[in-house]
């Protein structure tokens, strides 16, 4: 890697980690109901609302009543984004005059927005009208990532409260968190994409005159639609000419805002983040990326300001950004390294001045080699999803560093709360084992670590390698799981492997060369994503419910600190531990073979 | 579990007229009154008025006489803005080693005493198969071709691609690079000119 690469990402991590702290403490304001600038202008707001909906503001939750909230408040969203794209053909803002969406593609969406993941089986500018992507997808790019963030506040409060079986009001950390967090940090950063190149009207696709004239050809298809054969059984092909282009427009910034921000990833276009019109230069890419980790990275600071103890937030922070680091190195020289089969045909792909070099195969000339690896750890990293560069044409290294970020299960920073609540059960284990090995009691920000939590941790670590490989095990026995992989030899495995590891951890980016909008992939993954989300949101608000009830136990001689760089260290081995013994079986038959292969045969 | 409809049916509401129609409202009408150009696409106009391109999204060209952008693996054609998406051929794919010796094939012919290595994203297909630019190197091979094809002194070519570098953004993000349609615009508008 050159200078000038390094340079971005260090520039990157420095910039992240100085804007965490001031947005953490504010969240970590915002959900202790402090007075905060953005309360007085919309303090009145929020009362009306509470006041519209019937909503006991001051009356907290028990876990049961929050998780019952929780998925009703949810299940609901889920059918209006089913029914707004089911019914999208006859309803307003629909200026390309898009057909209704079919029904297991529907459910895959709705299923997938509402659960964090965005996984994206439909092309955005050829299925999706004005007004789905904006009451149906952008509505739940905010309250899916609130729900994450209430979910994790709820389970700070099992630490911080004492002797109580109450954990909050879902309702007010949903409401809180839209108002005060999401929506101020979108509308700045969609007005600073648009500056970019974003677009955002709700005019019809521009048409634009080609300069050289553009001839291609078709299978003609008869009356009802399939292709007309020759005699020899050919498709028969007939030629055209245009000259024009049609460009997809829409409301696209103010979607790709939030869906960076939410840590969402379902883009506007189908190329998502590595169309020009939703990630048009260098700094719209700095911007996006960063977007992508700042609250994950910032709730660690939330944390240690809601428990006291601001080290223990940061050290949660460091084990992630270790992580991290170590994952992007790893990925940009993979990617720099090149493809050693099209060295052969006497292709360049040397960096230099002139040109980043590289696999450059599935990405984007401003972005080159360094701000795709990049972006390809930061959005598997955190459960964003979204893509600047597609991960199905990576070198096989190159590739599995992200799928195997998205197999650790979403805890190097993760979704926004999701994240941070996985990556504090993995605390718990780390504390647990701690305690086994030396003899201690167990206990985490000075409550008791006990059978229950324990059993609700292991719950929450073996849901979703269950699904991702029982997932994985039945796509590839099937036909129909067979029929949808793109890529022959191992890389069709690790498309099938990469595309139940992203729904089973509520990722949602994708090795795209699989053909995922068919029934079987929409069903088998929508059934994962759902699993994935709320088999573990509720055993995380159960052992919120089951903390707060617990007396605080003051700090002895006996606790394990768990501020120190030590325990970071602890933490980190736990996540790896647990996500290499499950995984590297399943992806040496995937991404290694695959690098073995493309080595010995050049 | 009834006790949750009220609240979740009416905050769902609420919250959707706020973060699904007042938000991105709010947004349209900030950008189409601060950044209307950017907002609409930032649509490139000749002297007509009419609408010739964008400088956010590429055009095909596969005349000797234009540069070449990225190969674009777009359906049904290439450029095609209303179907964005990357080839997704993986490394060790036959087909991917097949189509790049066919790109190389296909710029040889037209320039045929050329046999420098070719510039790796001249022949491979981008991400978003709308890629506007291609790297400094990937014009220069060009330049020679283009040169010819249009009975225009070398250093004359090379003098254009030069004014049309952009360099990393504040002199940090991203790659340097040439806007394709931008480049051959200029090199009409120059052969114009040039005309009496």
């Amino acid at each position: 890697m050159n200078e000038a690469g390094f340079l971005q990402i260090l520039i990157y991590l420095i910039a992240l980690l100085v804007l965490s702290k001031p947005l953490g403490v504010y969240m970590a304001r915002v959900y202790q109901d402090e007075s905060i600038v953005a309360n007085t202008w919309f303090a009145g707001l929020e009362r009306g609302l509470y006041r519209l909906c019937g909503i006991q503001d001051k009356q907290d939750m028990r876990w049961q009543q929050y998780a019952g909230a929780l998925l009703v408040f949810n299940l609901l969203g889920l059918l209006v984004v089913y029914a707004l794209q089911t019914c999208q053909d006859w309803l307003p803002l629909n200026p390309q005059t898009l057909p209704a969406i079919a029904p297991d593609s529907a459910l895959n969406t709705a299923i997938s927005f509402a659960t964090n993941t965005n996984w994206q089986g439909y092309a955005g500018e050829a299925s999706m009208s004005y007004l789905t992507q904006m009451l149906g997808l952008t509505v739940q790019n905010f309250l899916s990532a609130a729900s994450g963030m209430a979910v994790l506040v709820a389970l700070i409060r099992g630490f911080s409260r004492r002797n109580t079986s109450s954990i909050g009001n879902f309702w007010v950390d949903m409401t809180r968190t839209t108002l005060y967090i999401l929506l101020p940090l979108s509308l700045l950063l969609a007005i600073a994409l648009v500056g970019q190149g974003v677009v955002q009207t709700f005019d019809r696709y521009a048409t634009v005159k080609l300069q050289e004239p553009l001839t291609y050809s078709t299978p003609t298809v008869d009356a009802v639609g399939h292709a007309v054969l020759d005699a020899q059984g050919h498709p028969i092909t007939q030629t055209q000419q245009s000259q024009e282009q049609t460009l997809a427009l829409g409301p696209a910034a103010s979607q790709i805002a939030i869906k960076q921000l939410g840590t969402n990833g379902g883009g506007f276009f189908n190329a998502n983040s590595a169309h020009p019109y939703e990630n048009p230069t260098p700094l719209s890419n700095f911007l996006e990326m960063l977007a992508i980790l700042l609250i994950p990275a910032a709730l660690c600071h939330t944390f240690g300001f809601l428990v006291g103890d601001s080290r223990q937030g940061w050290t949660l922070l460091a084990a992630m950004t270790l992580v991290f680091v170590a994952l992007v190195f790893v990925t940009v020289s993979a990617e720099q390294h090149g493809n050693p089969a099209l060295t052969s045909l006497g292709v360049d792909q040397a960096s230099s001045i002139q040109q980043p070099g590289g696999n450059m195969e599935g990405k984007e000339a401003r972005f080159g080699i360094v701000n795709s690896a990049l972006w390809a750890v930061a959005t598997t990293a955190a459960s964003n999803g979204s893509v600047n560069a597609m991960h199905d044409s990576f070198t096989p290294i190159g590739g599995m560093i992200p799928m195997w970020l998205i197999q650790l299960g979403e805890v190097i920073f993760g979704g926004v709360g999701s994240g941070l609540y996985g990556m504090i059960v993995f605390a718990l284990v780390a504390v647990f084992i701690a305690g086994l090995m030396i003899g201690r009691t167990p206990e985490y920000l000075g409550k008791k670590i006990e059978a229950f939590e324990m059993q609700m941790a292991a719950v929450i670590i073996l849901i979703p390698p269950l699904l991702v490989l029982g997932g994985t095990a039945l796509a590839v026995m099937t036909e129909a799981g067979k029929a949808s992989i793109l890529n022959p030899g191992a890389h069709g495995f690790s498309e099938v492997l990469y595309a139940l590891s992203s729904a089973g951890n509520n990722n949602g980016s994708a090795f795209a060369g699989l053909s995922a909008n068919v029934p079987f992939y929409n069903y088998l993954l929508g059934l994962a994503m759902l699993v994935s989300r709320y088999g573990l949101m509720i055993p995380v608000l159960a052992i919120a419910g089951s903390l707060a009830a617990k007396k605080h136990v003051p700090v002895g001689p006996g606790t394990l600190p768990t501020h120190t760089p030590l325990f970071a260290v602890l933490l980190i081995i736990t996540v790896l531990m647990v996500g290499a013994l499950t995984f590297v079986p399943a992806l040496a038959l995937g991404p290694i073979v695959e690098q073995l292969h493309m080595l010995a045969h050049p | 579990m009834t006790s949750y409809f009220r609240p979740a049916v009416t905050l769902l509401l609420l919250m959707t007229i706020i973060t699904g129609g007042f938000y991105p409202a709010l947004v349209t009408l900030l950008a189409q009154s601060v950044f209307p150009a950017q907002a609409n696409g930032s649509l490139i106009r000749d002297k007509q008025g009419q609408a010739i391109g964008s400088t956010q999204i590429g055009q095909g060209f596969s005349q000797a006489r234009y540069f070449w952008g990225r190969p674009s693996a777009t359906a049904p054609y290439p450029y095609n803005a209303t179907a964005s998406g990357g080839s997704n051929l993986g490394p060790t794919n036959p087909a991917l080693r097949d189509a790049v010796a066919q790109r190389i094939q296909a710029l040889q012919q037209l320039d045929l005493d050329n046999h420098a290595p070719v510039p790796v994203d001249l022949v491979t297909a981008s991400a978003s198969g709308l890629d506007p630019h291609i790297s400094i190197a990937a014009a220069n091979y060009q330049v020679k071709r283009v040169a010819e094809a249009r009975q225009l002194p070398e250093s004359k070519v090379r003098d254009l691609v030069d004014s049309h570098i952009e360099p990393r953004q504040w002199r940090v993000f991203g790659e340097a690079r040439v806007n394709v349609l931008g480049l051959n615009l200029a090199l009409d508008a120059a052969a114009q000119t040039a005309r009496p």
